[in-house]
């Protein structure tokens, strides 16, 4: 009886008794959430141009950041090293078309999907011969990011807004919303969404293959430098932040692996439930549980929509 | 033919560098160095092997070696993965390693049971199976000089001492942030213990590896809790976000202190000027004003044969992993010594080990004057379980902030006694000790 009322009625009494814990839950997995879409959106931009997961997003996001922070410890001030680095994701954009995919096209999905785990590998190696092992610090300061804290403190308690995070909530949303523009209203765009229905169709019409891959390799690649900021900021910028990157697999799980709406929309859904999970009923099991608990509510969702919320439900002749 | 040229080739390309580094063994004393220079713990572990290294090079380029014999340091990669640890254990020990130092508790966790069959010793310094320290049942495997039992005890010591006595512990609540792995849970027995006893709540805050980074969950639950003090056994990325994260719900710094493994300068040094007053728990000294680093910085740095950059060395984990080349280096001298062998093997080590005594004076003739305290080791106690201070992070760098803090030993020993032997008993046909006692432990 008392384990019925510790699941179903002490969190919510909890919630009640201390509403500034509840908003700053809400307010914790806000942030989370849109951070989670950002790394999803790099994944959904890959896999909607070219039908390849691309494991490498993690690894992306590390080499971003520590181009980034590299190129400002040698001298390069804070803002020509961001430019700096998004060249250097262009570079990247060009050499993965021209030496990975250029090579494999017409290849089977799960022979590229194999490509981009050389592709991690290679990063990996690359960037320790290049930037060493040791953890760095971002350069928030030296971008203007914001630092301190927002506090109200009331009768409810107090809710605490880190100026980052906000800074992570605008910055993420612009970028959600620029891209979605992009795709959705330019010829490129167009174009993407074409390649992404049929590579053949796309080329009969005068679509070049190559210049859409060089083009969302790219914006993911812009995507992965500033999630990795924001999640460098936030604590340090090493090699385990491309583990952060594996958060994206229920957002993708949930949203779909073709859909930038589903990518914001489950990345709020795991980002919030994981936050409300953790703090409410993580307890009752030892804590810990956000880990798991992301691919929990990811399945639920799949047991009505197996496709995902926003993905495309496919039907093929058998 | 290209195909069998190919073969060959590759085949010439994997043996050639192994059979040379046996021969060389032959003609040298053998030490594999299972580090991890890459990984998501690659900052760590960057810091502590170039220390060993640098250390080991120090005395092949100043001393010959020791005894005369050149040392032969050879790293293989664990990236901290238990499973490729195992690997670098399995490849190396056909070349007559003196001792494993496998740095990862899960590591150290799976080479205990090999090591008295292979005849290699596992030196764990300050990390791995606290219940090791008992010699009787483990005479292969060496913790010194404190099991993260020391530690979690002398981190209690400290609070009852800051809050008046042992008798205000009673209705204190005590939070373990821990990496949620077989290092992060190690000492939750001994804090369990220590609570019953002293009547304190303990709360545990375990981290799942993937979550190092995001931890914001975790600290919401400290802000509800709001326990008295803090104790963290974090590693890696996980430390600079929880002060990160600590700092944001507004928790005391001078409550929350970390262990040995999360006092570095990289853990504390991106949480910025507002981590001024963490603690870390710390058994080795920090800097450069040691006769031996004066030595690293001349006869390895200088020369350009490290891979070390010239203003890490001093740092506080390069430092341990100097210490932790110093007690190879002195189980390696102690085992020539009671053998008369130059050339001396893995047996040979484990009596060195045994018979470790570093005084006061032998830590200034090795030119590391209060570098640590002194360690003296038995068969019965492979760990000495010594003195720990706390150091502060004044916002720029770490300051030493106390003596020598005893760990509670009446406590921890029974422990580590009943610990041994529910292993014991729980691995049967555990091994009885078989090896003899020497002298002068």
């Amino acid at each position: 009886m008392h384990i019925l009322y510790l699941i179903f009625v002490d969190p919510f009494v909890q919630m009640v008794h201390a509403p500034d814990l509840l908003m700053q839950t809400l307010w914790d997995g806000l942030v989370g959430g849109v951070l989670y879409a950002l790394i999803a959106l790099g994944f959904v931009l890959i896999f909607k141009a070219s039908g390849v997961f691309n494991f490498a997003q993690g690894i992306m996001v590390v080499f971003a950041a520590l181009t980034l922070v590299g190129l400002h410890e040698h001298g390069v001030p804070a803002f020509v090293a961001l430019g700096l680095t998004i060249l250097v994701m262009l570079v990247l954009a060009f050499g993965v078309e021209r030496l990975m995919l250029r090579p494999l096209v017409n290849q089977s999905e799960i022979i590229l999907f194999m490509a981009t785990f050389g592709l991690t590998y290679f990063l990996i190696g690359f960037g320790q011969l290049v930037f060493g092992g040791n953890p760095k610090v971002m350069i928030a300061d030296d971008l203007y990011l914001p630092s301190g804290a927002i506090e109200w403190k009331g009768h409810f308690g107090f809710v605490s807004l880190q100026k980052i995070d906000i800074a992570a909530v605008v910055i993420a949303s612009i970028m959600v919303a620029v891209l979605a523009v992009f795709f959705q209203r330019t010829r490129i765009g167009r174009a993407l969404r074409a390649v992404a229905d049929s590579h053949q169709a796309a080329l009969s019409v005068g679509i070049s293959l190559e210049q859409i891959w060089v083009i969302v390799w790219f914006a993911a690649g812009v995507v992965a430098l500033t999630t990795g900021i924001m999640w460098g900021a936030r604590s340090e910028v090493s090699f385990s932040l491309q583990i952060i990157a594996l958060k994206a697999l229920p957002v993708l799980i949930l949203g779909g692996f073709t859909s930038i709406p589903g990518a914001i929309v489950g990345g709020l859904i795991i980002g919030i439930g994981e936050k409300l999970g953790e703090f409410y009923w993580g307890p009752l099991l030892g804590g810990g549980i956000e880990n798991w608990l992301a691919y929990v509510i990811a399945l639920g969702f799949l047991i009505f929509r197996p496709q995902g919320l926003f993905g495309e439900k496919i039907i093929e002749r058998i | 033919m290209r195909l069998k040229l190919l073969v060959l080739g590759l085949a010439l390309v994997t043996a050639v560098p192994a059979a040379v580094t046996a021969a060389q063994a032959a003609d040298g004393i053998y030490i594999p160095l299972m580090s991890y220079r890459t990984g998501p713990y690659s900052g760590a572990g960057i810091a502590i092997f170039n220390g060993m290294h640098d250390y080991l090079n120090l005395l092949n380029a100043r001393d010959g070696g020791i005894g005369g014999v050149r040392l032969i340091v050879e790293e293989c990669e664990t990236g901290y993965d238990t499973k490729k640890g195992v690997e670098c254990y399995d490849a190396t020990k056909g070349k007559n390693p003196v001792v494993s130092t496998p740095y990862s508790t899960g590591i150290t966790l799976q080479l205990i049971p090999k090591a008295s069959v292979d005849k290699i010793p596992v030196l764990s310094m300050a990390y791995g199976l606290s219940a090791s320290a008992d010699g009787n049942d483990f005479p292969w495997v060496f913790n010194p000089p404190a099991t993260y039992w020391d530690g979690a005890s002398a981190f209690v010591r400290h609070v009852a001492d800051v809050e008046g006595g042992f008798d205000k512990l009673k209705g204190k609540t005590i939070g373990l942030v821990h990496l949620d792995a077989p290092y992060g849970k190690e000492p939750i027995p001994l804090l369990e213990a220590l609570a019953k006893d002293y009547g304190f709540t303990l709360k545990l805050y375990p981290i799942p590896g993937a979550q190092m980074q995001n931890q914001t969950s975790l600290w919401l639950d400290i802000r509800r809790d709001r326990p008295d003090w803090i104790f963290m056994q974090g590693w890696g990325a996980m430390n600079p976000t929880a002060l990160k994260e600590a700092i944001k719900v507004n928790f005391p710094m001078d409550h929350f202190i970390g262990n040995w493994w999360a006092g570095g300068e990289d853990d504390v040094r991106p949480a910025g000027p507002e981590a001024k007053g963490y603690s870390a728990l710390g058994f080795s000294g920090v800097g450069r004003d040691y006769p031996a680093i004066q030595d690293i910085l001349k006869y390895v740095v200088d020369k350009g044969n490290t891979q070390t950059p010239k203003e890490k060395v001093g740092e506080v984990l390069y430092n341990r992993g100097v210490m932790n080349a110093v007690l190879i280096a002195e189980a390696i001298r102690g085992a020539q010594h009671l053998t008369g062998k130059k050339q001396v093997t893995g047996e040979d080590v484990r009596r060195g080990l045994e018979t470790l005594n570093i005084t006061e004076a032998r830590w200034k003739e090795l030119g590391l004057p209060a570098f640590a305290a002194p360690i003296h080791l038995s068969c019965a106690d492979h760990n000495g379980h010594n003195g720990i201070y706390l150091a502060r992070w004044d916002g720029t760098k770490w300051t030493k902030a106390s003596g020598w803090i005893e760990p509670i030993k009446d406590k921890v020993l029974p422990l580590i006694d009943s610990a041994a032997n529910s292993y014991v008993s729980a691995n049967a046909g555990w091994p009885k000790r078989s090896e003899a006692c020497d002298k002068s432990s």
